[in-house]
């Protein structure tokens, strides 16, 4: 295909405008600007540029992530969020620029599948998504799928939050034992048949080697979801999970042991599961919402804790992850001779 | 059955928790006494789609299977042979059907076919089979109540060897006919049957005023080449255009208010322009004065707008969706939210983002346990599927439902009422241009956006405008589809930005027909080919696909020259744009079908030519005492029975299913606290993640004193919405010069009829001097705190009339506010926050039980309703606001139902604190200091090393009254003597324990069965 996209992403600035009125402005060294709305950041639709966290990051490539919105997923700007806040550059697409070839996958480090209701979720969370990606052929014949089995293959990274995680999981990128992308395990309703928002706390299984959650061994985060409960077929599986430390998340309770009970356990996981990798680690899913405790003020219980600790800090949990993740494409891309080179000035 | 018809069922591998089967059972035991044995559920897919053997095999296994979860059974319908009856769960012939569409998009994926979305090819169904074998009557029953609505399914029932099969088979051959309607020379009692036979709810005067337009016309016409009488469109539109829904008859009224007590009289011209508009104007004005300038549009669009900063503004509307509830609570509420979405989305140009929901809802006691009059739906039935449109509306659009109301009443038990609200935020600046004017210039081509038109939602306009009985027609009824609006939703944001679309309007009551004829305003008239419109399946008249108010659409005035550009982005997102006309200046509203004239009328005729009503008024003041009640009350008791009473208690099952915070900025929710259980006042959102800029968002209703005083009720709600803001931490506005603090306000009527008249309506005076009551209260609030009305809505029919008896709401007012927050780091929530911390009733106390929850729990109203002192009230919170810029506030509660007990149990629930308190001898009865529910009050708490510079701040307007302890204990002292003492986890308990989460379940996991 070798027409112009139709469709920028959504994170470009809009075309030039009409020169008598316009967004423009002229900046203090006299370079006039066309100045871009934040679309990663829906509330504030401002005339700033978009500015970026360079914290620790000056002169180097930024990382690089890939979110995908469109068709019904609805957390994609607070997932760009994350990212901003963690030194990475976000770019939100709809899904079609993707599936119609006018993005690659393989401009980024990281692709990402947010939480929402993709396809109004009818069939079952994710399901059609999935089905999307498996199916539906490009100009070219590929899927989607092969594009993203290509992706993993050159050592990048996979994360889906909620409904993308249901999507990984569908599609058979996660658990994937048996490397051939093909459903070993599902999510489904909830035990307790309904939806619910309610935050809990997750344990990290201190075996998993994922980067995502180097070095973090306990967080707090809200889950918002009604299918929730990963159902694992067959003993042989669920050992083997357990055996490469796949379930990397587990729900837990007040003393932070894993839990079956509700509400601690909001779902009934088999494994108290919240979240898996794949066998590579690059490929990682979860139910809750790490992109929704970027803030303290998220927390339910922010100004308790705020008052009985001034001096707490304003990040919350959900961050580190991404923080995580960033660090490690960045240390990746370090040790990588003749792209560092260009960085040594 | 079709050769060409095809079928898959889904079924739960054995061994699989079937959880719908299980709550299907329990529920038809529970609810309808019928044992129905174990019942399980399957999923059908019946397929009118060409596809061989394999393909639909290949197709239900991997697409539809859950390979770990479900069996799949092709062109069967497969049980297990302990099932002895069954119940089919069908969709009606054009009602919306999401799940087979999904289907079909997963099945167009499969082939690599595009398939046309929009023909119907894959159809869901539910299949159940019950153990025990049922007669058909209690199938039927079973599947009406509690599996679907037979205004919206087909139902097949019988034994299980039986099993008859359904699919919708819409439409019949294309009936482009278009009649006219003898109108001219007809006899009074000749317009009223035409006008009822029709559902055009136009009243006497208003069929006069038409006839005589026509008659007056007739040259004219003739002249053009059209029949005398109108069209059946033409009749149509005007109905719409002049609905009370439409055009507020009774809120442009002359009204003669009378005073039946002092003899006093006087005439209201409209009460909108009154009390609204007016006492706006005013308030602006005062803004202005003081440099704030931040009222940006007020009454005149979708939604009101305010600035927040140079950058952006803030758009809000709140609207009501009742009638259709009460026939089919599901699809009303759904399409009540989703509606109201639209309001915001396209407001000027359109596109703004959507920030928040926020519902209030009143319902009828859903613990009834009478009688149900003819198609009156129990309560409970009714609370349960407007909260569960509430949930499918709010989270599937991804739009965060940050809080909300219920309050419960018997008179609610015909009509309930549903609030819905949306906020959203939009750039000043849209491609250069103001992003909230709406322009438009003859010859900009018309586009409709979104879903297709069927016939769904025909007559709602008209429809809600008058009182339901049981004749109510099915097709007013509407289901929403939420990811259909959610494409046209991120097309909108999209193309307004890149300067694609002169301006939008939704597709709402009157669809096109209103859409089209309000945008044409602007131009100054429109042509409009009905044969271009898209239609869900052929037969519908050109009427019908005028008027249809089928869902998700929106109108857009486009430029020419971006026809193409914008063509090319919907096909891009998958949103169907359809070129249906143009907009012209020569006053006219011209639709055609396939050039042939449909309609043709004259704009100003349509929106200036409704006759004015002269209604009348008359206020006496009820008699009410005071009750005596026992003296020796426990009132440890007492507070325990409020905290569990309907009004009161906690509606964790209900918010817990809502999301409230999906776009990760909601920084108060409804429950806070480490126990997630503590209520707060006000939500508090943020804009975004670069600045600390927020909204605190709050709802005031408190129907039960309109019982005593209208005016108090109403004045009483506004300042209860006042508060709940200034409680969170917000500021009130214009305190200082230019602050920008902007606060925008919407009101809702919902009142029964109140037009009088002797055999139907005896009381219409009284009611309608209520409503002029509220309005005056209305007035005199925005006055005393200059915070502006942005938008609102009235809805003036809630009776619902069956089987001889009349069901109707009490008068209703719901005030819906947001006020901007500098820094929401800096907002207060409601529950304790530290022991040793010093407790303080901000505000003062008066006599004023009556209305209470207090004295409902006796079963009387009382007499003393409670007054807002305005001048207090706003110099209080003033002293708050400059409180809480100094930070001396650690937790703050705003006291209404159930009074200062009930406020101070409730901040207790966050963490398990006590409080030891000392209630002061001030004179006035202990009941009344613990329970009354004057207005204007918080509970705060202030830590203690601030004590000194927060009475020296507050002076006597706060009253120490003790500290919060360690020991999960609460203890009230009073003179000397514990009057209350009770653990806080036992009060917390009764609380989490009322009858709304007994009502609508914990959501403990299921154990098999």
């Amino acid at each position: 295909m070798n027409e112009k996209p139709l469709f920028p992403d959504l994170n470009s600035p809009p075309k030039p405008q009409r020169d008598e009125t316009g967004p423009a402005q002229t900046n203090a060294d006299g370079t006039v600007t066309v100045l871009g709305y934040k679309s990663i950041d829906g509330g504030h639709e401002s005339t700033e540029p978009l500015g970026h966290s360079t914290q620790g990051t000056a002169a180097r490539q930024p990382v690089r992530a890939l979110i995908l919105t469109g068709f019904g997923i609805n957390c994609e700007e607070e997932f760009a969020a994350a990212y901003k806040q963690a030194g990475a550059e976000p770019t939100i697409v709809h899904l079609n620029q993707v599936l119609h070839g006018h993005v690659s996958i393989h401009d980024y480090d990281i692709l990402n599948f947010p939480g929402g209701f993709s396809f109004g979720d009818d069939l079952g969370s994710g399901v059609v998504l999935a089905n999307k990606l498996r199916y539906r052929k490009n100009t070219e014949g590929r899927t989607l799928l092969d594009d993203i089995k290509q992706f993993i293959a050159n050592g990048k990274f996979v994360m889906g939050i909620c409904n993308g995680f249901q999507v990984l999981v569908k599609l058979g990128l996660l658990p994937n034992l048996s490397g051939n992308v093909t459903p070993e395990v599902t999510l489904t309703h909830n035990a307790s048949g309904r939806y619910e928002d309610r935050w809990v706390r997750l344990k990290v299984n201190p075996k998993s080697s994922s980067p995502f959650l180097k070095g973090i061994d306990s967080m707090e985060v809200p889950v918002r979801h009604g299918e929730g409960r990963l159902i694992i077929k067959g003993e042989e599986t669920l050992a083997e999970i357990e055996a490469r430390a796949l379930n990397c998340l587990a729900y837990t309770d007040y003393d932070g042991s894993p839990t079956d009970v509700y509400p601690h356990n909001p779902n009934g996981a088999d494994l108290n599961c919240a979240g898996l990798t794949d066998t590579t680690g690059q490929v990682f899913g979860l139910m809750p919402h790490p992109e929704a405790f970027l803030s303290l003020y998220n927390h339910p219980d922010w100004a308790r804790r705020k008052r009985q600790n001034p001096g707490l800090s304003e990040e919350g949990d959900g961050l580190r992850l991404f923080r995580n993740i960033v660090e490690h494409v960045q240390s990746q891309a370090a040790a990588v001779p003749q792209e560092a080179s260009q960085f040594s000035s | 059955m079709d050769s060409t018809q095809r079928t898959i069922q889904l079924l739960l591998k054995p061994g699989q928790h079937d959880g719908e089967g299980q709550r299907v059972a329990e529920a038809a035991q529970r609810h309808l006494g019928l044992s129905t044995g174990r019942v399980q559920s399957t999923a059908l897919y019946t397929v009118r789609y060409p596809v061989s053997d394999e393909q639909l095999r290949d197709f239900a296994t991997h697409c539809l299977q859950d390979p770990v979860l479900n069996d799949v059974a092709l062109d069967e319908f497969r049980h297990g042979s302990e099932y002895k009856s069954y119940i089919l769960v069908a969709k009606l012939p054009g009602v919306t059907d999401d799940e087979g569409i999904s289907a079909q998009n997963a099945l167009g994926d499969f082939l690599n076919q595009p398939l046309d979305i929009h023909t119907q090819h894959i159809f869901s169904k539910r299949l159940y089979f019950l153990e025990h074998e049922l007669p058909e009557s209690s199938l039927r029953r079973l599947a009406e109540d509690l599996l679907g609505n037979k205004m919206i399914n087909r139902f097949e029932v019988g034994p299980i060897a039986q099993i008859r099969d359904y699919t919708p088979r819409p439409g019949g051959g294309a009936e482009s006919i278009t009649n006219t309607v003898p109108l001219v020379g007809l006899s009074d009692e000749e317009l009223l049957k035409l006008s009822k036979d029709n559902l055009y709810a136009l009243n006497l005067e208003e069929m006069r005023a038409v006839r005589d337009h026509y008659t007056s016309i007739a040259e004219e016409r003739q002249a053009a080449g059209l029949p005398q009488d109108p069209t059946d469109c033409e009749l149509e539109i005007i109905a719409q255009t002049w609905s009370e829904h439409c055009k507020h008859k009774e809120f442009s009224a002359v009204i003669k208010y009378k005073d039946a007590d002092t003899g006093e009289e006087f005439e209201v011209d409209s009460l909108f322009k009154t009390y609204i508009k007016n006492a706006t104007s005013e308030v602006d004005r005062q803004l202005r004065a003081n440099g704030n300038d931040w009222l940006i549009k007020v009454f005149s669009d979708n939604a009101g707008a305010v600035r927040i900063n140079p950058e952006s503004l803030f758009v809000w509307k709140v609207e009501t969706h009742n009638s259709p509830s009460a026939i089919d609570p599901y699809g009303g509420a759904i399409t009540g939210i989703l509606g109201n979405n639209r309001d915001p989305l396209a407001t000027g140009i359109g596109g703004a983002r959507l920030l928040f929901n926020t519902n209030v809802l009143c319902f009828g006691n859903p613990e009834f346990s009478g009688t149900l009059l003819s198609n009156q739906l129990h309560p409970r039935r009714i609370f349960e599927g407007v909260r569960k449109g509430i949930e499918d509306g709010g989270n599937k659009s991804g739009v965060p439902t940050v809080n909300g109301a219920i309050v419960f009443d018997d008179r609610y038990a015909g009509k309930p009422l549903v609030y819905c609200g949306t906020g959203a935020v939009m750039p000043m600046q849209l491609a250069g241009l103001d992003s909230w004017e709406k322009n438009i210039d003859a010859q900009d081509r018309i586009i409709m956006a979104g879903g297709r038109v069927g016939k769904d939602g025909i007559h709602g306009a008209t429809f809600s405008s008058i009182e339901l009985d049981e004749t109510s027609p099915a097709t007013a009824v509407q289901i929403g589809s939420p990811i259909t609006q959610k494409l046209a939703m991120d097309f909108l944001i999209l193309a307004t930005r890149r300067g694609l679309i002169k301006c939008s309007t939704d597709n709402g009551a009157g669809g096109l027909s209103s859409s089209i004829g309000e945008l044409a305003t602007i131009s100054g008239g429109a042509v409009v080919e009905l044969e271009k419109v898209p239609l869900k399946y052929p037969g519908l008249r050109p009427w019908e696909i005028f008027v249809s108010e089928s869902q998700e659409r929106f109108s857009l005035a486009v430029e020419p020259a971006k026809m193409a550009e914008l063509m090319a982005l919907g096909q891009e997102m998958e949103v169907e744009l359809t070129d249906i006309g143009y907009f012209t200046s020569d006053g006219r509203l011209d639709v055609r079908f396939d050039g042939e004239s449909v309609a043709r009328i004259d704009m100003h005729f349509l929106h200036e030519g409704v006759p004015r009503k002269v209604l009348e008024a008359e206020w006496s003041q009820p008699t009410a005492q005071e009750p005596a009640l026992p003296a020796d009350l426990d009132y440890t008791d007492v507070l325990s029975r409020l905290l569990g009473s309907l009004n009161i208690c906690s509606r964790e099952s209900v918010i817990r299913q809502y999301d409230h915070e999906v776009k990760g900025r909601t920084i108060i929710k409804p429950l806070m606290g480490a126990t997630g259980q503590a209520p707060q006042d006000a939500a508090v959102v943020r804009f975004n993640f670069e600045s600390w800029e927020g909204v605190a968002v709050s709802n005031g209703i408190l129907p039960r004193f309109g019982d005593l005083d209208a005016y108090h009720m109403s004045a009483g709600a506004f300042d209860e919405a006042v508060r709940q803001i200034v409680a969170v931490g917000g500021k009130l506005p214009n305190l200082s010069y230019g602050d920008g603090n902007f606060w925008s306000v919407n009101d809702n009527f919902c009142v029964p009829d109140s037009v009088y008249d002797p055999a139907t309506n005896p009381d219409g005076k009284l009611k309608l001097a209520k409503l002029v009551r509220m309005c005056q209260a209305l007035r005199d609030a925005t006055a005393a705190y200059c915070i502006p009305l942005t938008s609102g809505k009235d809805s003036m029919k809630n009776d619902f009339k069956a089987d001889g008896v009349k069901i109707s709401v009490p008068p209703t007012v719901l005030y819906s506010m947001t006020a901007k927050i500098e820094d929401v780091r800096r907002t207060i929530t409601s529950d304790f926050k530290q022991a040793d911390d010093v407790v303080y009733l901000l505000g003062e106390t008066y006599d004023e039980l009556g209305g209470s929850e207090f004295y409902q729990l006796f079963g009387e109203l009382g007499a003393n309703v409670p007054k807002v002192r305005f001048e207090e009230a706003k110099a209080l919170y003033t002293l708050m606001g400059e409180a809480n810029e100094k930070g001396l506030i650690q937790s703050c509660h705003d006291l209404s139902d159930g009074g200062l007990a009930v406020g101070l149990a409730e901040a207790t629930f966050g963490h398990g604190f006590g409080a030891d308190v000392e209630l002061p001898a001030t004179g006035l009865a202990l009941s009344a200091q613990l329970f009354s529910e004057s207005h204007s009050r918080f509970v705060a708490t202030v830590a203690p090393e601030d004590v000194v510079a927060f009475e020296q701040h507050f002076g006597a307007r706060a009253t120490r009254l003790g500290v919060v302890t360690q020991d999960g204990q609460l203890t009230v002292r009073h003179g000397g003597q514990t009057v209350l003492s009770a653990s806080t986890a036992a009060l917390r308990h009764e609380w989490t324990n009322g009858p709304v989460n007994r009502i609508i379940g914990f959501g403990q996991h299921e154990t098999a069965q």
